[in-house]
């Protein structure tokens, strides 16, 4: 029943952000439009995306959007182009869809084709043979492995194309002026007393999530957000001489290097590559090790790269 | 469980999918267009975890005592498709904010006006290297 | 394992591992000494490969030592190494090219990362061309196309970012109709890897489900190939483009794009499905003609030859399309042929083009007066890669242009093989226009005196440029691989 209302909600969200003219707003609808799915992610039993969808779609992704926006102007101009066609093209799309959908299993039908073949190998296997209980980790850290190097290489490539594209620099400006206001001073306490903790809970993500929902994408975006909060409450200077942004896309490539490199080490240990069951003697001591190797290279990678961006996006908007 | 509510789910995300669609193809601004793809993209993952639901499951981590876990593939590859779609977003801000810069507007009618005239107009000169290297580097 | 065990993994995770290693480094000519190396490596890796392929059939691997489908399997079979040696052929060639054309149109703060994200773009697409799991392949598509559109951002014209951000905008729609679709297929199946797809899916294929799937499949990878009427992206793309992302990308992007296409359509679907049952068939024959003619068309008024050549690209493109429609082992033998030779036209095409706008900074059509005395040697590549354009003796353009009209006339369609030689006719209409100004043209006003390119892009151009004759005249190798594919491909049906 909650996801009917929660798609319910969803539908209003996405129907107010084509009305919307003031993109500011926008942006913040699709951030809870986001946060929104994320708990349709919840009722859905998929706790890992729920995490990340609210960490990246809700935090990251409108975070990115605002720092655009505010160089950008906030208005949208009304389109001067009949909407015909495009709905004309939305409809038969959607129409397509729609058939598709026709013969496919119901939500939920625990006889649908997608449950059996792969998936109860995974379940019933994947605790044993990747010594891991969430299941999500094994599959992705794992069984599917090199899915995940292409994703920390998606990451990779984004950095950099966005630091091709708007440079980074290294020159701190001067510390953000002090603002003797109360409520500046106050949220500066609040976050100087958070930061600890987000960083440490940073930490637990990276390392607990062979257990519970986490890992070490949401542990990079967690640790870029620490820093990116302290960024932008404290001004730049303070945040860049703490992790200089020259070092970011270093730190990253050895992230990737990591990663990969976990994967040689399979091969010259006799297995494929990514095979993590010949890194030790055991096979799911192995296993075990080749997941946290990976997931760190992942940690570090998103780490940097959100960063990066966030400080190349961030810079366009000073020098303007 | 009847037909109607399994397959209703599905026709919402379609007609979620279609609003992100909708707006990617019909607004002229750079940036409702990437919120478009945003909205659009988010609404697949949508499709791909509701795919992965077994009504009465619970999430895909062992717990002692429990037999029914929903599938965790979806999850997988839905983890990596979210990575994809903040990748693609923020390439393209950078180009939002480099296209605002060198078009002085974010409206694709403005812009390709002005591709346009460039089009036309007499071939510009040809850029010495090392100027347009320095403005680059700017 | 052994080395030859490990090649299908070793010509993917080169590119890629050598990428962040620039960046380490950190260091102009260090980052294209990696790179060079790296492609030259991933090109010795794939003739290796064709050869293990040649005489053992198809080479699988089980990357993280999970058999599939629940593990992601690598499979290169004839089709996938000889469309991997290309794509490592071109990228090494035009790393060759590269270092004086990038060194003058790429700031040079931008080098290092412009060569990561080019060895990115590489990786990309040689992880497409070997993976066999439909979601791997999403993956790796995304790698290709997000480092594509940077590169093309990276060209000087202001209209590359506008150009960018289109392909940016059309890339990411069709992805997410690749991936709409993949899903679907995986609702009625329960499995990503494409051989297991193979062999779960004619038990469902009469299904909607499975209907609509091949549908957002078809035409997500339409977009990616720039099929017509879905080609906006591309002629803006490759017109501003830095020249060495032109040469590399048209001579790669799309040639990945028709194999993925293919893949698809005969492997995961079956010919059966695909041009049987479902009317692809007539549709890409249609769309196919539609877009050599009208892309010829429009390239005869270009002004711009870089843009002139992109449009050639849609049109090439459509005969391709044209092959894969007559749903014929020839057709299919013709399309996979027209592939491969379309990457050496365009290859040494672009690279040529990339030489002159080194010595002169321009390629509009204006500039090119009296470039044949200037510049002979350049010339004399862009009249032979035209000629080839054009499909005249003994070219490869001519070999798969045979092949094209004899399948055409195979099934009695001769008015069709009549299209393809008026698409041949506006061909020549373009590049005479160009090698008539090249050669009659009087330039306008002073012009620098400017000397032939340097010798190192030469090499790379000149080998393109013998490819081009080498396998216009001995076909044994690319007509007998690519009629093996064909033939394996279709079971034998055509």
């Amino acid at each position: 029943m909650i996801d009917v209302v929660l798609l319910g909600i969803l539908v209003l969200i996405a129907v107010a952000a084509i009305r919307l003219r003031d993109l500011f707003a926008v942006v913040m609808l699709f951030g809870i439009y986001s946060l929104m799915t994320a708990v349709l992610f919840m009722d859905l039993d998929a706790v890992d995306v729920a995490f990340t969808e609210a960490a990246v779609g809700a935090g990251v992704t409108t975070v990115l959007m605002l720092s655009a926006l505010r160089l950008t102007g906030r208005m949208e101009r009304p389109s001067a182009h009949s909407a015909l066609l495009p709905l004309v093209v939305v409809g038969v799309t959607g129409a397509a869809l729609v058939y598709g959908t026709l013969d496919a299993p119901l939500v939920g039908d625990p006889t649908a084709p997608a449950q059996h073949h792969i998936a109860p190998r995974y379940l019933a296997q994947g605790p044993i043979e990747v010594a891991l209980p969430n299941v999500v980790t094994a599959v992705l850290a794992s069984y599917r492995g090199y899915d995940t190097l292409g994703e920390t290489v998606v990451i990779f490539t984004a950095g950099i194309a966005v630091i091709l594209l708007l440079g980074l620099h290294d020159d701190a400006r001067q510390p953000a002026t002090d603002s003797p206001e109360l409520g500046r001073l106050v949220l500066r306490v609040v976050v100087k007393t958070l930061l600890p903790l987000i960083l440490l809970y940073a930490l637990y993500v990276q390392f607990h999530g062979d257990f519970g929902a986490g890992g070490g994408f949401q542990a990079g975006v967690i640790f870029a957000t620490g820093f990116i909060l302290y960024d932008l409450v404290f001004g730049d200077a303070i945040a860049r001489r703490v992790m200089p942004p020259r070092w970011l896309p270093r730190l990253a490539a050895l992230g990737v290097l990591l990663y990969a490199g976990v994967g040689v080490l399979g091969m010259l240990g006799g297995g494929a590559f990514l095979d993590y069951s010949v890194l030790s003697a055991d096979p799911h001591h192995g296993q075990h090790l080749g997941v946290m190797l990976v997931e760190l290279g992942v940690g570090l990678t998103v780490f940097s790269i959100v960063l990066a961006i966030f400080y190349a996006l961030t810079e366009c908007r000073r020098t303007a | 469980m009847s037909t109607l509510p399994g397959l209703y789910n599905y026709w919402v995300v379609v007609f979620l999918m279609m609003a992100g669609f909708y707006v990617v193809i019909s607004h002229g601004n750079l940036i409702k267009k990437l919120v478009g793809l945003g909205l659009f993209q988010t609404s697949v993952f949508i499709l791909y975890i509701s795919i992965g639901k077994v009504a009465g499951g619970t999430a895909p981590i062992a717990k002692a005592g429990v037999t029914l876990y929903s599938n965790p593939l979806p999850h997988v590859l839905i983890l990596t498709a979210i990575v994809v779609g903040v990748a693609t977003t923020a390439v393209g801000l950078a180009l939002v904010l480099r296209i605002r810069e060198a078009y002085g507007s974010i409206e694709e009618d403005d812009i390709n006006r002005q591709d346009l005239a460039d089009d036309q107009g007499a071939p510009r000169a040809p850029e010495p290297a090392q100027a347009a290297d320095r403005k680059q580097a700017e | 394992m052994t080395l030859v065990e490990h090649l299908p993994v070793l010509v993917v995770i080169l590119p890629l591992m050598a990428a962040p290693l620039c960046v380490v480094v950190d260091h102009r000519r260090a980052a294209w000494l990696i790179a060079l190396a790296a492609a030259w490596l991933s090109l010795a890796g794939s003739i290796a490969l064709l050869q293990q392929v040649h005489a053992n059939g198809a080479l699988d691997y089980q990357l993280g030592g999970w058999p599939p489908p629940w593990g992601i399997e690598y499979r290169v079979d004839l089709l996938g190494a000889y469309v991997l040696l290309i794509v490592c052929a071109i990228a090494a060639l035009v790393l060759w090219f590269a270092r004086l054309s990038v060194e003058r149109e790429i700031a040079a703060n931008r080098i290092v990362h412009f060569y990561a994200i080019f060895l990115l773009a590489f990786a990309g697409m040689v992880g497409m061309i070997a993976t066999g799991d439909a979601f791997n392949l999403f993956v790796f598509l995304e790698i290709s196309a997000l480092s594509s559109y940077a590169l093309i951002s990276m060209g000087r014209d202001r209209r590359a970012l506008n150009a960018a951000f289109q392909y940016l905008v059309m890339g990411t729609l069709g992805a997410t109709f690749i991936l709409i679709g993949i899903g679907f297929l995986y609702m009625m199946t329960g499995t990503l890897n494409m051989l297991d797809l193979a062999a779960r899916l004619p038990a469902v294929s009469d299904t909607r489900t499975v209907r609509a799937g091949f549908a957002f499949l078809t035409v997500g990878i339409g977009l990616k190939l720039a099929l017509f009427p879905l080609h906006l992206w591309l002629p803006n793309a490759y017109a501003y483009a830095p020249s060495t992302v032109t040469a590399f990308l048209s001579a790669t992007a799309t040639k990945v794009a028709v194999y993925v296409l293919l893949r698809f359509l005969l492997e995961v679907f079956g010919a059966d499905f695909s041009l049987g049952r479902m009317p692809l068939d007539t549709f890409l024959l249609v769309l196919g003609l539609l877009g050599t003619l009208l892309a010829s068309l429009v390239a005869i008024y270009q002004t711009d030859v870089k843009r002139m050549l992109a449009y050639s690209s849609v049109a090439q493109i459509g005969y391709m399309v044209l092959g894969i429609g007559l749903a014929s082992t020839l057709g299919v033998t013709a399309a996979m042929l027209h592939l491969f030779n379309h990457a050496l036209m365009k290859g040494a095409l672009f690279l040529a083009l990339g030489a002159v706008a080194y010595r002169i900074g321009s390629v509009t059509l204006r500039d090119f007066a009296g470039l044949g005395q200037r510049m002979p040697w350049t010339m004399s590549a862009i009249v032979i890669g035209g000629l080839s354009l054009i499909g005249v003796p003994p070219t490869v353009g001519f070999v798969s242009k045979w092949y094209l009209v004899q399948a055409t006339l195979e099934q009695g369609l001769w008015p069709i093989a009549v299209l393809i030689l008026i698409g041949s006719l506006l061909a020549l209409i373009y590049i005479w226009k160009l090698v008539e100004t090249a050669y009659f043209g009087r330039p306008a006003g002073d012009v620098a005196v400017v000397g032939e390119a340097p010798w190192s892009m030469q090499v790379s151009i000149w080998l393109l440029v013998g490819a081009n004759l080498y396998f216009g005249i001995d076909t044994d190798l690319t007509v007998g691989v690519a009629r093996d594919a064909a033939g394996s491909l279709l079971g034998g049906t055509g």
